[in-house]
């Protein structure tokens, strides 16, 4: 069962290649097959090998133990192996990947946006899946770092191919930015390696007797690459651009998914491996996370383009991911984990519908929208519920991992972290005031021009697992939290 | 039992949500969307008449929900008998606006959801209402916000409704920023949000007050309490049914409640109590004011309602829980009553205006009626209902004037004096808006002649010629709301209904003697005014005061001046800073680098001689560094 590992990753890889062979529809089809497949194979990934879903409670185990792992020598006088594993931190992110990968390719079959065949489109969304499955499956740092790099040039691709009309120039600034932070990355990277001798994540678990000095070098080399991705203000410049420009499915998966390799990478990597020099660095963190939530609404209460405010909002989300990452407490990782996948959840649907209402009335101004619940109640229905998910309605995804990133600074407790919640709760009402704004805009008032109210049987197929999700997650928290207590207490012990 | 209990907000939450998918539109849809809706509403009302009949203690179930570190948050049930009345309360209510709004909307095209919505807004107070754990709890309260925010915007006629929708979830969000961290702070220092975990924790005497005042935050928003209240009257842009659902009894009950649920925390605490009394004071005078030279019929009762919201605040800060549940009972019949009486009127004129009605008791008796019941329970008029449970705030207060009580003596004076010249204002603006209203000759046609603009009423009816009373399926629940706005207070006297909500015995000593003064005091200036110059409005008596009530103490433009525009031209500063120095400086590094390879390029594509003599000039420099290097080695 083991080389399901290698399966996952082999399936998304070869359905590329036979994608970019067929004829385009057949092409699509095909890329849909396979993105299906490999999703119910990340499903299978996810159960947890133990079965028990709901007996959670934390033992006392202090290393980590994957649900599954594989590990091959790969390039031994490296000292790098072909190691991947899953376990509870991975495994919700896994299978958004799975599903978002799949919805998207099944958007395309029925649109493919202007600019180049949607085979190749469909194609190279595999191969992004290659690259972020391979990211979360990881346990060697060189394997890790090869699949986080894997990821840039298909996204590339997707906006500078399938994008709007300033769509090169947002391609270069993202990959320029990003490969950036890999730069950094590779430099974390090897600090780690030679010092400790090993990429292995599981051996380099807590530390591994780093010195504090590597640590604190290569936490901030980590922490500013992951930051980049992520993307953490100030670093988060090249994120509206490349969004407003990207196709629909491309704005889906880098916001849904993508942006998730960022934090992921800060819990797995950055708090994981070199846990003294995140306590270091946890208050700058922390104060840059509250920054990031504040800044990224108020800009939202200013920003005209639909897609934009949408990306900038991603800003002030990730925020709050990070602030639970920063506070390295259980509650904090716990809620950023949560806050990451009902981010992808809820703003890969955002993305979604908003590429819908871009694509019918041909416009992304807010000034030029307007009326939408005259003129198609039912996509207005939807954005609004998007919408409320996103500013962190108890009772849907969104709210768990806000309301306790809140909680868990509370808990942290002292002046400085409960000045951050405080700061960080007042973030939470006006994200709520820019949604409203935005509702306002789009769904009120008087519609410029008519358009069609029906929904596309695609569209409905895209769009309702992750209305589904985005409630389900809310009433059912421990579909994502369930076996996240260990894993995580294992890589916060080291702090203690 | 317990499952019972958790049916009550569950089956109205569910029966909404499927409402929801229902697309607008036809006839048969529409009768679907009707019986789900009252079917929500009946079938939590006859669960909560079970329970009451078969519940004789607290029913209280628990199961582990999400662990998040140590933290433990429980999906937990738990309604003592109090709450069950609570329950009863919202459950009337919501079923006769679910049978009311059949007739009030019968052409709206977007009935569907709203009735969808009304649903989801039941299950939600009741959710808050039945919840034993403060995440769950939570989860109602910010429900009933969305709702909130969707039923007042619903009317997609009256361009100030999406306004009006927005400012009223945005105060109530402001409010719940204090809320949600007090929730933080007492789970975190309970270790569990299970609210009988939190009571019981010993907790460390500061933080259990800075977090008391934080809820009060949360309280005072949902509650419209000062200075949070300013959503509560723009909240008339919704449907007249709405404003029911929404005054009596749910979101304004709703945080009057969680102060009476966490009780025994407040008790701890003199500040917040000191705290709650003092806004209870000042929200009392500043509704009743305001409510007094509204011309906008459903403004009055929207600023009464802010008024006698602060009577119950000023019972919870006085010490008495149980007088505040009652007034928050009985409230809620009145108010209900007067606000569906209220939508009979505005259906049958077609204007919300006062300055446009009177002379409407001969043409719509039933309403008429309905509002004289609803009027004198709201001025406390013996022996209608409000009379009784106002009698116990003023008790309640006057008793905590004489120490011995957790709240500061002098909070208790505030909240006593208050209390007692609220009932004069009340009095006097009940009386003006009877008289507006129902009598003297009509003002359909105003000064200007029959051309007035009809633009305030807030569902698409033609004007009717005349007046008449609403039709069967919304003079029904009118009728039936006129019992309990009417008796409702001698329920004081039933030792069952006294001992759940622990309340004291009514007395009728000589204390009510001064509340009786003020009460004749109030209608006879407002009666005597209105008779002393005909046709004219008792209000004009205020003079030069009355803009300042009319307009709220221009606490919006306070509001808007303070917080909104800041806010905004704050928002402007960091969009302009993120885009020309972050995103400025990114895009300077890219130009930079392009603006230098291109100078080295060009630098590079030089003639001949000039690189000849570059070549050379590098060799040269390299060998006297190299000689430079091997001298000292």
């Amino acid at each position: 069962m083991n080389a399901l590992l290698i399966v996952v990753l082999m399936v998304p890889a070869l359905g590329a290649a036979i994608t970019a062979l067929l004829p385009d529809r057949a092409g699509r089809v095909a890329a849909t097959v396979t993105a299906a497949i490999t999703f119910m194979l990340t499903v299978v990934l996810a159960l947890p090998r133990t079965g028990a879903w709901f007996a959670y409670v934390g033992t006392d185990r202090e290393s980590l133990v994957p649900w599954r792992e594989v590990n091959v020598s790969w390039i031994p006088s490296l000292e790098v192996d072909f190691h991947l594993a899953v376990d509870g931190i991975s495994a919700p992110l896994v299978v958004l990947t799975g599903l978002l990968t799949l919805l998207c390719c099944a958007y395309t079959i029925g649109k493919v946006p202007e600019g180049g065949s949607g085979r190749t489109l469909a194609a190279l969304l595999l191969v992004l899946e290659v690259g972020i499955l391979g990211t979360f499956l990881a346990f060697d740092l060189v394997l890790f770092f090869l699949f986080f790099e894997v990821t840039l040039l298909p996204m590339y691709a997707v906006i500078a191919g399938w994008g709007g009309p300033d769509k090169r120039r947002a391609a270069r600034k993202f990959v320029l930015y990003t490969l950036f932070g890999s730069v950094l990355l590779l430099l974390g990277v090897f600090t780690v390696v030679t010092a400790a001798g090993t990429a292995d994540l599981s051996a380099l678990l807590g530390g591994l007797g780093l010195s504090r000095t590597t640590q604190y070098v290569a936490f901030t080399l980590f922490a500013l690459a992951f930051a980049v991705k992520a993307p953490l203000w100030p670093l988060h410049t090249w994120l509206p651009d490349a969004h407003t420009e990207a196709p629909t499915v491309g704005s889906v998966l880098l916001a849904g998914v993508l942006l998730k390799m960022g934090t992921y990478g800060l819990i797995r990597i950055g708090v994981g491996v070199t846990p003294s020099g995140a306590a270091w660095a946890a208050p700058v963190l922390a104060v840059l996370a509250v920054a990031a939530i504040v800044i990224g609404s108020l800009v939202c209460l200013r920003q005209t383009e639909l897609k934009r405010l949408i990306a900038y909002s991603s800003v002030g989300h990730m925020g709050f991911v990070l602030l639970g990452i920063a506070t390295l407490t259980i509650t904090g990782v716990q809620a950023a984990l949560i806050g990451n996948v009902a981010h992808g959840v809820i703003t890969g649907l955002l993305f979604f519908l908003a590429g819908a209402i871009k694509d019918r009335t041909h416009s992304g101004d807010l000034a030029d929208l307007g009326g939408l619940r005259e003129t198609s109640p039912r996509l207005a229905g939807l954005f609004g519920f998007a919408a409320i998910a996103s500013l962190g309605l108890p009772g849907l995804a969104g709210f768990w991992g806000e309301a306790f990133a809140v909680v868990a600074a509370v808990q942290r407790g002292g002046p400085l972290w409960i000045t951050l919640a405080a700061v960080a709760a007042v973030g939470g009402a006006l994200t709520a005031a820019y949604f409203l704004r935005l509702l306002r805009r789009v769904t009120h008032g008087a519609a410029p021009a008519p358009l069609s109210p029906g929904i596309a049987r695609g569209e409905w197929l895209a769009w309702a697992p992750l209305v589904l999700l985005a409630l389900l997650l809310g009433l059912v928290p421990s579909l994502v939290l369930v076996g996240t207590h260990d894993p995580i207490s294992a890589i916060t012990e080291a702090l203690r | 039992m317990s499952y019972l209990v958790a049916a009550l907000p569950a089956v109205p939450l569910l029966l909404g949500l499927v409402g929801l998918l229902l697309s607008p539109g036809d006839k048969p849809r529409r009768r679907l969307a009707a019986a789900l809706g009252v079917t929500g509403a009946a079938l939590a009302l006859g669960g909560t008449v079970a329970l009451l009949i078969l519940a004789d203690d607290v029913v209280a179930a628990s199961t582990s929900w999400v662990r998040l570190g140590e933290l433990n948050v429980t999906l937990s049930v738990s309604a003592g008998v109090a709450a069950l009345y609570v329950c009863l309360a919202v459950t009337v209510v919501a079923l006769a606006v679910q049978l009311y709004s059949i007739g009030y909307l019968h052409d709206d095209p977007r009935y569907a959801p709203y009735a969808a919505q009304v649903s989801l807004f039941t299950g939600a107070m009741l959710l808050v209402v039945t919840s034993g754990d403060l995440i769950l709890l939570l989860v109602g309260w910010e429900v009933m916000g969305v709702c909130s925010y969707l039923l007042i915007g619903h009317d997609r006629r009256l361009p100030e409704a999406p306004a009006a929708a927005v400012k009223a979830f945005l105060v109530t969000r402001v409010g719940d920023v204090g809320f949600l961290l007090g929730i933080a702070l007492l789970g975190w220092s309970a270790r569990s949000f299970a609210i009988a975990d939190v009571l019981a924790a010993g907790h460390d005497k500061g933080l259990l007050t800075a977090a008391l005042l934080l809820i009060l935050a949360g309280v005072a928003g949902k509650s419209a309490q000062f200075p949070l209240h300013t959503w509560l009257p723009d909240a008339m842009a919704g449907p007249t049914p709405i404003s029911a659902l929404i005054h009596a009894a749910t979101m304004v009950a709703a945080g009057v409640y969680v102060v009476f649920r966490l009780y025994p925390l407040f008790a701890k605490s003199p500040v917040a109590l000191a705290t709650l009394g003092v806004t209870a004071a000042v929200t009392l005078l500043l509704g009743a004011l305001s409510a007094t030279a509204q011309d906008d019929l459903k403004r009055v009762l929207a600023w009464s309602t802010v008024s006698q919201i602060g009577y119950m605040t000023g019972a919870l800060a006085v010490g008495s829980p149980a007088a505040a549940l009652f007034h928050l009972l009985t409230h809620a019949a009145f108010k209900a009553l007067l606000f569906l009486a209220a939508g009979a009127v505005i259906h049958a004129v077609g204007t919300n205006y006062l300055s446009r009605m009177g002379g409407l008791r001969r043409a719509m008796p039933v309403t008429f009626w309905s509002f004289v019941v609803g009027l004198g329970a709201l001025a406390g008029l013996p022996p209608l209902a409000g009379f009784w449970s106002k009698e116990n705030v003023l008790v309640a207060a006057a008793h905590a004037t004489e120490g011995g009580e957790p709240v500061p003596v002098w909070t208790a004076w505030v909240v006593w004096v208050a209390a007692l010249a609220g009932v004069l204002i009340t009095a006097w603006y009940s009386t003006r808006l009877l008289l507006r209203a129902f009598f003297g000759p009509s003002r359909a046609y105003g000064p200007d002649g029959p051309d007035w603009e009809v633009g305030f009423d807030d569902a698409r009816y033609d004007r009717p010629g005349l007046p008449h009373d609403p039709p069967r399926v919304m003079r029904w629940p009118l009728l039936v709301l006129t019992v309990p706005a009417a008796l409702l207070g001698l329920a004081a006297f039933a030792p069952g209904f006294r001992t759940a909500l622990e309340l004291d015995q009514p007395h009728l000593d000589v204390a009510i003697a001064l509340p009786m003064l003020l009460l004749v005091t109030g209608v006879g200036t407002a009666w005597w005014l209105w008779r002393a110059v005909p046709g004219a409005d008792p209000v004009l008596a205020l003079g030069r005061v009355r803009p300042l009530l009319a307009n709220g103490f221009y606490l919006d433009a306070v509001q808007h001046r303070l917080v909104v525009r800041p806010v905004r031209a704050l928002a402007g500063l960091v969009k302009l800073i993120d885009e020309r120095v972050v995103d400025g400086a990114v895009e300077g590094t890219g130009k930079a680098a392009t603006g230098l390879g291109t100078l080295l390029g060009a630098a590079h594509r030089t003639a001949l001689p000039r690189a000849a003599v570059a070549v050379f000039t590098g060799a040269l420099l390299l060998g006297v560094v190299a000689a430079i290097y091997g001298a000292s080695a």
